[in-house]
This record gives structure tokens, sequence and C-alpha cells, in this order.
């Protein structure tokens, strides 16, 4: 819980990792190059006295993610997201199995989400089966960039894909976090393009589909498919940290998400231990959108930020809020309030 | 032989396609070596995991471009610190096409993507170019019913003029300004709903581009200034 001003926040952090990318467990060169991209991500946006040197930042201890969520950084709730990039890494990055140990130790603090590949076909079907049951699990993290022997990734419409989300939706795993990444099979294509997610929530309406990272670099897809499409989610992970070196621009960010999305549509996230939501969480309660760029776009009142920062991941989740921490009533962003311009994409 | 110069400005023209900028203002051009039979330039880009196929395209877009100096000769552009570097740099000089350069992993060349990005781009600069009419005291009336032809002289509106001429759309000045990426007339009843959804695609190719030059200073020890105006 974060107060400040007078307002309460119920803070559910939507993407954390306990990864494990220390040399021993580095693959090969594409292990060393993933974990130096993140910690390059890491300095470029934080803070300087948030930066971890980076050894730290290969390989953090359970206490650390412990005290940087909950004793510093204000998250009631973390959402598990699992990584495994099992290609570049010996025992994977970030595997459930690996993320269920602390969310054993502590089973009100976590969410544990697990996650699928439809080039696993047949076998992992039964195997997310299997750890779907045992895990209890209401969400899974895909990651359509894996790389896999010779494939550089996969789409939400490819057809084993479509199979898993039927059955996702027949095991109760009705949230599906998608993040797009830089290649995708076949390579000629554009890998971030949102395009196979607006298909896959018109045929499973009944599962809620979170972008992360708002769909970075392609806000325009993101906008354009959450006017088409309900159950399209907004993640902030990666856009967040923004709101410290880029003000202006996390302010159109947020400012177009929220013309297009709407407040009940998008969840905070820090994307732990790419960034320390100790400072994403301050520095969103303070936030306002910028002066002159102010006139243009909603403005992000308490209410909204309530719902962002947690009150839209609990709905999403079914997770209890404490009663003080609620919002009465809508503030009237999104499409579902208002009349948006249909507007062919480019 | 050319000059450095010769070389540096025929680079000046080759874009990061999804930025929409050329590569020596993001700092992706580190070195340009003329020699007697060749020219060497080494590019450089923000993250190791920048898209490939991005890549390529500016690794090809350099070749191009060099080779077609007067005097520089073979055009050796090397790519460096990527995931896919010599597999890039191998196929762009053996002229294997994207296909060939990534075998069982595409299925056909860059030139639908080229497009889209293209389109893009147009969006955001026909967006930059009415905000700025707008800006300047147009009606959107008036805006609706522009013409090429009354455009101001600006380096917005040639930089958008080119893009325009890219795309094969009508640039004469007889013809609308307002045209969706296909080139035809936005209606005027259409214009401020079409400007709404650009204005996302401009943030988007924007911030992206800022985002670039950010991870490409903090992976090289470059001097950056923190803020964005």
């Amino acid at each position: 819980m974060y107060e400040k001003d007078g307002e309460k926040y119920f803070v559910v952090d939507g993407h954390i990792h306990l990864w494990d990318a220390s040399p021993a467990n580095q693959k090969n060169e594409y292990g060393a190059g993933f974990i130096s991209c993140f910690y390059d991500y890491h300095r470029n946006l934080s803070p300087a006295e948030y930066v971890w040197p980076k050894e730290k930042y290969e390989k953090y201890t359970e206490q650390d993610l412990m005290t940087d969520l909950f004793d510093q950084g204000y998250v009631d709730v973390g959402i598990f997201q699992p990584t495994y990039l099992t290609d570049f890494y010996v025992n994977g990055f970030n595997t459930t199995e690996q993320d269920a140990v602390l969310k054993e130790k502590h089973p009100d603090k976590f969410v544990l989400n697990g996650s699928w590949d439809p080039r696993d076909e047949q076998k992992g079907m039964e195997a997310f089966e299997a750890l779907a049951d045992r895990y209890n699990l209401k969400g899974v993290k895909l990651y359509t960039a894996e790389w896999r022997g010779d494939s550089r990734g996969w789409k939400l419409t490819d057809d084993w894909a479509m199979r898993y989300l039927q059955k996702s939706e027949e095991l109760g795993v009705k949230n599906i976090h998608v993040h797009k990444g830089p290649t995708i099979w076949p390579l000629n294509r554009d890998a971030f393009d949102l395009a196979d997610i607006d298909p896959a929530a018109t045929a499973f309406p009944n599962l809620n589909f979170i972008v992360e990272h708002v769909g970075l670099p392609r806000l325009e897809d993101m906008c354009w498919i959450g006017t088409q499409e309900p159950n399209v989610y907004g993640g902030l992970a990666v856009a967040m940290p923004f709101i410290y070196s880029r003000p202006k621009y996390f302010g159109r960010i947020v400012g177009e998400l929220l013309y297009w999305l709407g407040e009940d549509r998008l969840l905070f996230a820090s994307d732990y231990a790419l960034w320390h939501p100790k400072w994403l969480v301050e520095m969103f309660a303070d936030f306002t959108i910028p002066g002159d760029i102010a006139d243009e776009l909603p403005q992000l009142t308490p209410d909204i930020k309530r719902k962002i920062l947690g009150l839209n991941a609990a709905t999403l989740y079914d997770l209890p809020v404490p009663d003080d921490v609620r919002v009465a009533a809508p503030s009237g962003t999104g499409p579902e309030l208002e009349e948006k311009p249909a507007v062919p994409a480019p | 032989m050319t000059s450095e110069a010769a070389v540096l400005d025929a680079l000046r023209r080759v874009r990061d396609p999804e930025l929409d900028e050329p590569i020596t203002d993001l700092g992706f051009v580190t070195a340009v070596e003329v020699g007697e039979e060749a020219v060497r330039v080494r590019l450089r880009l923000p993250t190791y995991f920048c898209a490939p196929n991005f890549a390529y395209l500016m690794v090809a877009d350099a070749r191009d471009a060099v080779e077609a100096v007067p005097g520089a000769g073979r055009a050796d552009i090397v790519l460096e610190d990527h995931h896919a570097s010599d597999q890039i740099n191998t196929g762009v000089a053996g002229r294997r096409g994207f296909a060939g350069t990534f075998p069982g992993e595409a299925t056909g060349e860059l030139d639908g993507l080229r497009l889209v990005f293209r389109r893009k781009a147009f969006v955001a600069r026909q967006e930059r170019l009415a905000r700025s009419l707008l800006d300047g005291g147009l009606t959107m009336e008036q805006l609706a019913d522009l013409r090429v032809g009354e455009l101001p002289g600006t380096a917005e509106a040639l930089a958008y003029l080119e893009r325009r001429a890219e795309l094969g759309i009508d640039a004469g000045p007889d013809a609308f300004l307002l045209v969706d990426p296909a080139g035809a007339r936005v209606p005027a009843e259409r214009v401020a709903a079409s400007l709404r959804f650009a204005q996302t695609v401009r943030v988007s190719i924007e911030g992206n581009a800022s985002f670039c030059r950010g991870m490409l200073a903090t992976r090289y020890d470059l001097p950056t200034v923190v803020g964005d105006q």
C-alpha cells in the first residue's frame, strides 16, 4: 500500500521476475547479449541511485526481491511472468518452477503465472495442463520472439497457438500476457506487429489479452487494436520508467492509451529487476501530464492512478482489495464511454 | 577514389526505416575508410538484439548508397556488435538477398516491411505538417481543402513531400494535401479523426527514436541529455 497526499493506492506489480542470467547459467553468446541488453535498459532509464552493479543484475537473491518489492517498493501483490529462454540459459532465464519457490513461501504476496509455447505441440499441451493443475494458474506469459532451435518465434494465430488458447480457456487460465520481441517467423515480417492479437482476442472473448510493454515499439498498433477489442489490455512494463528521464514522452504514451483504451485497461508494472518499483510508484503517484501537452490529453486523476496501480490487475486476478482504496465512479476515459472515430490504421 | 565527405553525404540519405531518420543523425555510422578499391563503413546499433530485418535493410541500403558514389568502388559495410552481424555482413556482401541471408527463417524479401514503415512515416510527417499549419492559423476546413501548391517552402514541408513522392503519391501543385497512405484524399468530415490517429503514429515513431538514441548512448558511453523537450 502506498499513501501520498491523503490518497491511498493498492499496488499490484503486474510484471516481475526472479532471473538467473549469471555467466554460469549462460548457454552461449546470446545469453550474454540478452542480459547486457537488459542491463542497458536498466542503466539508461533508472535514476543513478537505483543502478545495480552488473554482477548483481545478472543474478540477485530472493531476499533482494522481497526487500525491493515489499519492504521498499510499496508492492502489495507481484505477478510473476516467467520467461524461459532455454536456448540462451542452461536452467532457463526465469521459469515457473523457479518462481514457485517464492510463491509457496509467501502465497498472498504473489500471483504465479505459467507459460506455453505452441511449438511444443501435443507434448507441451500435456505439460501445460499439469503445470496449470499443479499451480492453479490464472495466467500465462507468452513470448512470441523466443528462439527454439532454428525457429525465431511464432504467432498467436498459428494453429497450435489457437489450440493452446482453447486449452487455456478450458483450464480457467484467463489472463494471456503477450510479449512481442525483435524476431518472429518468418523473419521478413515486423516482429513487433500486434496484428495477431486482434483475431485471437476476437476468437476468445472470454480470455483477457494483456499486451506487455503496451505494444512498444508499436504504440499505434496497441491503440488501434485496443479500440476494436474490449478484452485487450496494456501492461505498462517498460513504459513506466520513461516517467523519470522522459516525462513528456511518458505523458504522451499514457495520454494516448487513456484516450484509446481507457483507464480500466492499463496495468502498472516494474518488470523487476529491470527497474525498481519504489521510484516508479512514487513518481507515478506524483505525476501530472506536463503543462504544454496537458490540454490535449486526459489528466491522470488519483482515481485513474488507483486503477492503473492495482485495481485493474486485482479485477483480472480476483485479488482482495481493501475497502478504502476503491474507486466510486468511472472517470470517463476510453472507447466505451466516448465515441471514437473510425480511422483506418496506416 | 572518392572522399570521406562524399561517402558521408551518401550515407545521410540512408534512413533507419523504423525511425525515419538518417543513420548518420542517429549515430549509427562510426567510421568511413576510403581506400583505393573499396570504401569500408562501420555501423553500430542501439542493442545487440535490434530486429535483424531492419538491421539488414540499413546495411544493404548503405552498400547501395556508397556504391553509387562516383569513384567509390566496392562498398564493405560492417555491422558490429549485433547478434546477426556475421550473417548480415556476409549476406549483404555476397548479394544473397534477405531470404538468402537467413535461409529457412525468411519467406521473402523486405519490400513489404519497408512499405509498411514508409507508410507510417508518411502518416506521421503529414500529421506534423498539418499540426504546424493549424498552429499557424489555418482552420480545419481550410486544411481539408489545402493543395500541395499552397504549402510553404519549409524544411518540414519538403521532407514531407519527399516521403510522399517515395510512396508514388501525386505531389503536383493541384493535388490535395491530406491523403491516406494509398493516396486517396481524406474527406473533410474525416480530417479531424484521421489526424487524431496519425498523432498516435507520430508519438510512437518520435518516442522510439528518442529511446533508441538513449540506448545507443548508454551502450557506447556517449554523452547524453536527460529530458525530452
